[in-house]
C-alpha cells in the first residue's frame, strides 16, 4: 500500500462509494420501472462469479511471483475453502476451514 | 391501518435479516483486520466500509492496492465486482420505484446482497402488498445488516492491531473469495463462467496494469451468459 499517497487512497474510497451508489441507484432512481433486455440481465448474473476466480488464481498459483514456484500450503488451503464452500454452501465454514488448513500446513512445514 | 401493517412488515424484515448476521459480522471484522494490516488508517477503513458496504468489492480493492495496481484499475475492477447490483436495482424498481426520492436514495445506498435477496423473496411472497409495506420491509432488513457491518469492521480494526503478522492473514483475502465462489456455483453456467475466469487469468497474465482481471471477468460473463442461453434453449435450468 506504500505506493499510494493519502490523496490516492481517498480518491479510491470516494470513487468506489459514489460509483457503487450510482450502480445501486440506477434503476431505482433514474431509469425507473423498465425492463432490462434479457441479454443484459444474463451477463450481469455472472459478474461476481466471473471476476472473483480470476482474482484468486494468481494469489493461489504464484503468490511469490511467476518464478516463485507453487506453494503447497496455499494450494491446500484454497482447495479446502473451495470444497467446503461447495459442500456446505456456507462461506463462513469455508473461510474457517481454509484458514485452519493454512495454519496446520504451516505448522507441519514448520 | 396502513401504518400498522407497515410496522409489522418492518418487524418482519428485521426478523428475516437476523440470521444473515452470522455471515455479515465475520466478514465485516475481516475487512477491518485486513485493511488495517494493509496500512489503511481507522478513518480510511471506516469510510471505505460505510460508503461502499460491499464486502467482495472492498476486498478486491484492498488486494489490488496490495499489488500496487494503478488507481484507475483498482476503481474499475472493484466497481466491476459490484455491477451485479444494477440487476438488483432493476429487480426492485417495479416494487419500490414509486417511493419518494429520498426513500429510493436510501434504499439504493443499502441495496446489498442480503437486503436485496430478502426483499426480492418478500415481493414474490406478497406481490400485492402496498408500497409502504414493501418499503418498510426493505428498511427492516437493513436494521440488523448495515449497522452491524459497520460495527464489525470497527471491531476488526481494533482487534487487528493485536494480531501477529505470522498468522498469514493476507491469505485470508483469497480464501474469502474462494469461500464466496463455492456457494455461488449454482448452475452449469456459473461453473463455466468461473472456469473461464481462471483460465483467462492464467492466459492473459502478461497484460500490464492488472488488465487481465477485467478481461478475464468480461470473457467469463460472456461464457456464463452464453451457456445459460443454450441451456434455456434445451429447456434445462
Amino acid at each position: 500500500m506504500s505506493g499510494y499517497s493519502t490523496l490516492e487512497v481517498w480518491i479510491i474510497i470516494l470513487a468506489l462509494g459514489v460509483g457503487t451508489f450510482l450502480i445501486r441507484f440506477s434503476f431505482l432512481g433514474v431509469l425507473g420501472d423498465r425492463d432490462l433486455p434479457p441479454w443484459v440481465l444474463r451477463h450481469l448474473r455472472y459478474t461476481a462469479v466471473g471476476i472473483l476466480p480470476a482474482m484468486v488464481t494468481p494469489l493461489v498459483l504464484w503468490p511469490h511471483g511467476a518464478e516463485g514456484g507453487l506453494d503447497p500450503q496455499r494450494i491446500a488451503a484454497a482447495a479446502a475453502a473451495l470444497a467446503l464452500g461447495l459442500w456446505t454452501k456456507n462461506p463462513i465454514w469455508a473461510v474457517g476451514g481454509g484458514m485452519v488448513m493454512f495454519w496446520c500446513f504451516g505448522w507441519l512445514l514448520g | 391501518m396502513p401504518a400498522a401493517t407497515s410496522k409489522s412488515a418492518f418487524l418482519r424484515g428485521i426478523r428475516a435479516a437476523a440470521p444473515f448476521l452470522v455471515v455479515v459480522i465475520p466478514f465485516g471484522m475481516l475487512f477491518g483486520v485486513v485493511g488495517t494490516e494493509a496500512g489503511l488508517s481507522l478513518v480510511e477503513v471506516m469510510s471505505f466500509t460505510t460508503l461502499v458496504i460491499a464486502g467482495a468489492s472492498q476486498f478486491t480493492a484492498l488486494q489490488l492496492m496490495a499489488e500496487e495496481a494503478p488507481t484507475l484499475i483498482v476503481i474499475a475492477s472493484a466497481l466491476a465486482v459490484n455491477l451485479r447490483m444494477a440487476m438488483y436495482s432493476a429487480a426492485l424498481a417495479p416494487h419500490l420505484g414509486a417511493a419518494p426520492f429520498w426513500q429510493r436514495a436510501l434504499i439504493a445506498y443499502m441495496n446489498v446482497d442480503q437486503t436485496y435477496a430478502l426483499s426480492h423473496q418478500n415481493h414474490e411472497d406478497h406481490p400485492a402488498a402496498p408500497l409502504a409495506d414493501k418499503v418498510a420491509f426493505f428498511f427492516g432488513t437493513c436494521v440488523p445488516i448495515v449497522p452491524l457491518w459497520v460495527a464489525a469492521t470497527w471491531t476488526g480494526v481494533v482487534v487487528g492491531a493485536a494480531i501477529p503478522p505470522q498468522l498469514g492473514l493476507d491469505f485470508a483475502v483469497p480464501i474469502t473469495f474462494l469461500a464466496l465462489i463455492g456457494p455461488a456455483l449454482r448452475t452449469l453456467a456459473h461453473v463455466a463462467a468461473a472456469l473461464t475466469s481462471v483460465v483467462m487469468a492464467v492466459l492473459l497474465s502478461f497484460l500490464p496494469w492488472n488488465l487481465w482481471l477485467l478481461a478475464a471477468g468480461l470473457a467469463a460473463m460472456i461464457v456464463g451468459a452464453e451457456v445459460e442461453r443454450r441451456m434455456a434453449l434445451r429447456g434445462r435450468p
